[in-house]
């Protein structure tokens, strides 16, 4: 890693050099600068982005643009080949092809970002709340934490699968109920790390609360972790929706995400009709690619920051 | 270190009584109503109030839990709701067919990554490692069941090579053949991620000071590269397999549903979608105990294996 250090970054100075409040302020220009530095110099990152824009935008603009009726079936259409009126051909009840993947699209990142927002919140609290408290209460909370671990992601999410996910929402909730567990464990290997700061133990001696510590110290200054973790969470959660999509326990029709779009295509493997086959799983690989990098790249650039420290 | 094992070990059978328990509740919340399930729409009330009350189902929960527990400690995990066998009789049929499947792509998937990872450590930034890095990337980042789809098309519906499904009729061994696609898909999915771990492990430790201080003493290149270097990258990817195993699971699951294999995740699959309940519960428990195991042995391993870890 320090070898592919650049000699400019080096008299910038770090964070506890600039902010006399030890850790509390992480947004001093000069980290943050230097963070955007290594990232955008990252051409896969640059890349990562380019791609996630360009699936928000064909997913959320692209309705307007190329205007598709995605509520009535019509058999008349079905299984059509490309052609000047369905751009990427018909499935198999006449919905037009590329219609759906955009529609499929929105839902994909919509349950994607939010399960890991979301997944990440519950993480960062339970995390950090068991570090501090630390004892007892920690070694139970962490209990709890292995022991779902031990249950495979997917199995668990097709246990949840069957109790919820008929809705967008539900299959958020869901997701994220298992997605939590990965940042709850970083979080609290950081806080652990952290309350032991002087700094910390300053706000201590100060009469600073433990909700102080936690909120204003300990949250910023696991924030970066954090970042690339849901970053990955984000790319995990919409392999997730499309895989319990493909088993069957995923989002019911009309509503439709890539992984449905996929199902769907299955049973035409042997009729070769690639267009229901291959557009949602190059939009899948790519979009999941693409966090992939930016998460990559975030934590390369942090690394660089924490090696500052 | 015997005093680490002891306490790992403990702590691990804890685990395990929390997955027990976490498995047990989820599935007590599932909607649809075993008795049912089994007996039909049309069975008469009287049958459905025996049949819960010969299953345990009127029983409080926590009681039905301990019973399980008690069970499962003499190893008998109860009988299917949907198919006329005991859930050992359904596991003990599958467990060698997904250990074939899963034992053979995992070591497959180390037996490729460890050499791809040199290769790619120490020609970093080439295009060979571009290439690499970037094939890792696209089947990292595909979705299991979408790989296994992309083979059977290839290589079953276009070459003909391959059948997409085994024969059920047939064992596993009698069909070979049919082993190769499920087990090439899983090996693709693991041999992306251990690959990447891989190359990361042994860039880290081509830079660290032993090795300059192993070159200034005049050792050769490749001595440096496979006594020195690999040798201690290869100690976290020791603890990656370990800790991989739910992840394998649950590619496991994948897999043969996309191929129909008669493993255990195929009838997790079916278990599920047919609220069976007791099958479910098998299948997990006996994953979960894989997982806390394989990551107690990894976690021992490493101790061992690295003098540096200090075990508290």
């Amino acid at each position: 890693m320090s070898l592919g250090l650049n000699t400019g970054l080096v008299d910038i100075p770090s964070e506890t050099a600039t902010s006399p409040e030890g850790g509390e302020a992480y947004q001093s220009g000069s980290t943050l600068k230097m963070i955007l530095m290594v990232f955008t110099e990252n051409k896969l990152a640059v890349i990562g982005v380019a791609l996630i824009l360009f699936f928000i935008l064909f997913s959320f603009v692209g309705p307007v643009i190329y205007h598709t009726q995605q509520v009535f079936t019509n058999p008349n259409v079905k299984d059509q080949g490309p052609s000047l009126q369905h751009l990427l051909g018909t499935d198999d009840v006449g919905f037009d092809n590329l219609g759906r993947l955009m529609l499929g699209g929105q839902t994909s990142l919509e349950v994607g970002i939010a399960a890991a927002v979301l997944a990440v919140c519950i993480g960062v609290i339970w995390g950090a709340t068991a570090g501090l408290i630390g004892g007892f209460v920690d070694a139970v909370m962490m209990r709890i934490v292995d022991s779902m671990l031990a249950i495979p992601f997917l199995l668990l999410l097709i246990l949840l699968g069957a109790i919820f996910s008929t809705s967008v929402l539900e299959l958020i909730i869901a997701i994220a109920f298992v997605a939590w567990l990965g940042p709850a464990r970083l979080v609290r290997g950081e806080t652990l790390s952290l309350r032991v700061r002087e700094y910390v133990q300053a706000v201590r001696v100060m009469g600073g609360s433990q909700r102080r510590v936690l909120l204003r110290h300990i949250i910023p200054n696991s924030i970066g972790v954090v970042v690339v973790n849901a970053t990955f969470q984000v790319a995990d959660a919409i392999i997730a929706v499309a895989t319990l999509s493909f088993l069957g326990f995923g989002i019911a029709p009309p509503a439709t995400n890539w992984g449905l779009e996929l199902s769907n295509g299955t049973t035409y493997v042997f009729a070769g009709y690639w267009w229901l086959i291959y557009p949602a799983g190059v939009c899948i690989v790519l979009t999941v690619m693409a966090f992939n990098f930016v998460g990559d790249a975030l934590r390369d650039s942090l690394e660089v920051r924490l090696q500052k420290r | 270190m015997i005093g680490y094992i002891i306490r790992r070990a403990l702590q691990s059978l804890i685990v395990i009584i929390g997955v027990t328990i976490i498995t047990f509740i989820l599935l007590h919340m599932l909607p649809g109503n075993p008795v049912r399930a089994i007996l039909g729409p049309k069975a008469s009330p009287a049958d459905v109030a025996s049949l819960t009350k010969q299953l345990g189902l009127n029983k409080p929960l926590p009681f039905q839990y301990l019973l399980w527990l008690w069970n499962l400690a003499h190893l008998d995990l109860g009988y299917s709701y949907k198919q006329t066998a005991s859930v050992d009789t359904l596991l003990a049929a599958r467990l060698p067919n997904t250990l074939l499947l899963v034992g053979s792509s995992t070591v497959l998937a180390i037996l490729l990554a460890v050499p791809l990872g040199v290769m790619q450590a120490v020609r970093r930034n080439k295009p060979d490692d571009y290439t690499l890095t970037g094939l890792a990337f696209i089947f990292y980042s595909m979705p299991t069941f979408w790989l296994g789809l992309l083979l059977i098309i290839l290589f079953s519906a276009t070459l003909n090579w391959f059948p997409p499904e085994p024969q059920a009729s047939l064992g596993l061994f009698q069909q070979l053949n049919a082993l190769i696609l499920p087990v090439a898909t899983l090996t693709l999915v693991t041999l992306a991620l251990f690959s990447r771990y891989m190359r990361s492990s042994m860039l880290e430790n081509l830079v660290q000071d032993y090795v300059r201080t192993a070159r200034a003493k005049g050792v050769s290149n490749r001595r440096v590269l496979f006594r020195h270097v690999l040798r201690n990258a290869l100690i976290p990817v020791l603890t990656l397999v370990g800790l991989s195993i739910p992840g394998i699971a649950a590619g496991a699951v994948v897999t043969e549903t996309v191929f129909n294999f008669p493993g255990m995740g195929y009838l997790f699959f079916l278990a599920a979608e047919n609220d069976d309940f007791p099958v479910l519960l098998g299948v997990t428990v006996v994953i979960a105990v894989a997982t806390v195991i394989g990551s107690l042995v990894a976690d021992i391993l490493y101790a061992v294996a690295d003098p540096r870890i200090r075990y508290v």
